[in-house]
């Protein structure tokens, strides 16, 4: 690993003032499980990292009328066995607790998790379908994007030079809406997913009255399909309608081939998972 | 620019024991337990967070020190396998260990055993599926995983033979 200068500033202000400092030739640091990694490959080249890691206030989980507040340091340990994020976000405790194996979950954080935008991570999907939303805060002021706003590209994110992500807001959902997410990982179970699926649904007397659908592992970034929701949104549910529209994902998507498939295998599994995940999710299972 | 060799200073309590040292920003946590504290029980195998060969307890919690800096553990208290044995007695996981056939080339082995004695302090009376699901980042070439999780159920009380 080339060497670099390591900053570890007490507070946010002390943060901002060392990327104004250095530019493009700084990178944040939080958990540090990715970026370790890619220093140690030369992925990345960094002269300076800022660690977020000693500035205090950023790992809280707390509820506010908005809705739960994920603070971006909180490490995924601490989602999972949140008892706020049980009772308020279930989806979330399930999906970071299906993150990699409990060492990582140790270290790596929130925010780190979402702006690493590797595509096949899984909690993306979840956000996405949380219709969760990031605090991005530079030196200038903060802004509020909606996580469905924040993915670009293969590892690229909305993120400008100079801000931090500080928190996640994941709005409550009605009691009567019903969240699933599905990993597909044939090689092992730590293993990123092959394709992963999260959806949300809210049933009233046989008729689907919201759907949201999100895929992970499917393109350049994770996504939520919109075809499959509107196809579902005010229907009356049912095997042939859910079947209909979980064929719609094989246009939506645009995988890329590795060592996990071929990009038309992905495809056709990720049409299996979304039938699934609708099943599951309409109470057809 | 990098200031080149510039040396940060790390405090860290190692299995009891304080150290005071100045390292490199690149130097990982591993890295310093075998290379500057000669604590080589620690193994480095895949060095990407994957394998578990790595694991110490880093105040209290399991990570894997092949991606942690050095410098991000300023101020911890970390656990090796060398500190668990107590008082020259070895814990009850390594006899059962070396009584249950729990390893053999050895190399995930400080890595297995300090994992395990993460869960066995947070949860003394796991299930099988919870041992699995606990140890399943730890991975091993030669056991086939079976004695592993038998050593560690015998310790649990819980003799429960795999095949
Ligand atoms: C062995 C292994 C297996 C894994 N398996 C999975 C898996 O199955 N599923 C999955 O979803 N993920 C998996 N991961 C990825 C893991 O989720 C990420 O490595 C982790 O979430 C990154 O968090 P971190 O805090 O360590 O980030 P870091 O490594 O510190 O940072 C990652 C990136 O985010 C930036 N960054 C960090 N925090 C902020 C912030 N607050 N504001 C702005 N930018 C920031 C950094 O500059 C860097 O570019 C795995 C990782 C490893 C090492
Ligand atoms: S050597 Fe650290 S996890 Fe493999
Ligand atoms: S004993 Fe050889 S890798 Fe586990």
């Amino acid at each position: 690993m080339r060497d670099f200068s390591y900053h570890a500033p007490a507070s946010l202000a002390e943060a901002h003032s060392l990327l104004a400092q250095y530019g493009d030739a700084a990178r944040l640091m939080a958990g540090g499980t990715a970026l370790t990694v890619m220093l140690k490959q030369s992925l990345v080249q960094a002269d300076h990292l800022v660690s977020l890691q000693r500035i205090p206030g950023l790992r809280r989980i707390h509820l506010q009328s908005d809705g739960l507040h994920i603070g971006a340091l909180a490490r995924l340990r601490d989602v999972e066995t949140s008892p706020l994020v049980k009772e308020h976000a279930p989806l979330l405790a399930e999906v970071y607790r299906q993150v990699a194996t409990v060492r990582i979950r140790n270290q790596a954080t929130v925010g780190g998790g979402i702006v690493h935008a590797d595509p096949a991570q899984d909690p993306p999907p979840a956000l996405l379908v949380l219709d969760a939303r990031l605090r991005l805060v530079s030196r200038a002021g903060q802004r509020e994007v909606p996580v469905r706003e924040f993915f670009l590209d293969y590892y690229e994110t909305a993120l400008r030079p100079g801000e931090v992500l500080t928190e996640v807001i994941v709005p409550l959902q009605t009691k009567h809406a019903r969240a699933i997410y599905l990993r597909y990982t044939p090689r092992t179970q730590d293993d990123y997913p092959t394709v992963s699926v999260a959806a949300l649904a809210r049933v009233e007397r046989g008729v689907c009255r919201e759907m949201r659908v999100a895929l992970g592992a499917a393109a350049p970034t994770a996504l939520r399909i919109t075809a499959v929701e509107e196809a579902l949104r005010g229907k009356r549910v049912s095997q042939a309608a859910v079947r209909r529209a979980a064929a719609l994902v094989a246009e939506q998507v645009s995988p890329l081939e590795d060592f996990r498939g071929s990009a038309d295998y992905k495809r056709d599994m990720a049409v299996v998972f979304t039938r699934r995940a609708l099943e599951g999710v309409l109470g057809l299972g | 620019m990098t200031i080149e060799g510039a040396r940060y200073p790390v405090s860290l309590v190692v299995n009891g024991k304080p150290h005071s040292l100045l390292t490199p920003a690149r130097r990982t946590l591993v890295d310093l337990l075998r290379y500057d504290l000669g604590l080589t029980g620690t193994k480095e195998a895949c060095g990407i967070g994957v394998c578990g060969a790595c694991t110490v307890l880093l105040d209290g919690r399991i990570v894997a020190s092949c991606i942690t800096l050095a410098v991000q553990a300023d101020g911890a208290a970390i656990t090796t396998i060398e500190g668990i044995a107590q008082d020259g007695k070895l814990h009850p996981l390594q006899e059962s260990f070396m009584k249950n056939g729990g390893f053999q080339c050895g190399i995930c082995t400080s890595g297995q055993i300090v994992a395990a004695k993460a869960l066995l302090d947070a949860n003394p009376n796991p299930t099988r599926e919870q041992v699995q699901e606990w140890m399943m980042g730890n991975l091993c070439r030669c056991t086939g995983y079976y004695h592993i999780l038998d050593s560690i159920m015998k310790v649990v009380g819980k003799d429960s033979p795999s095949l």
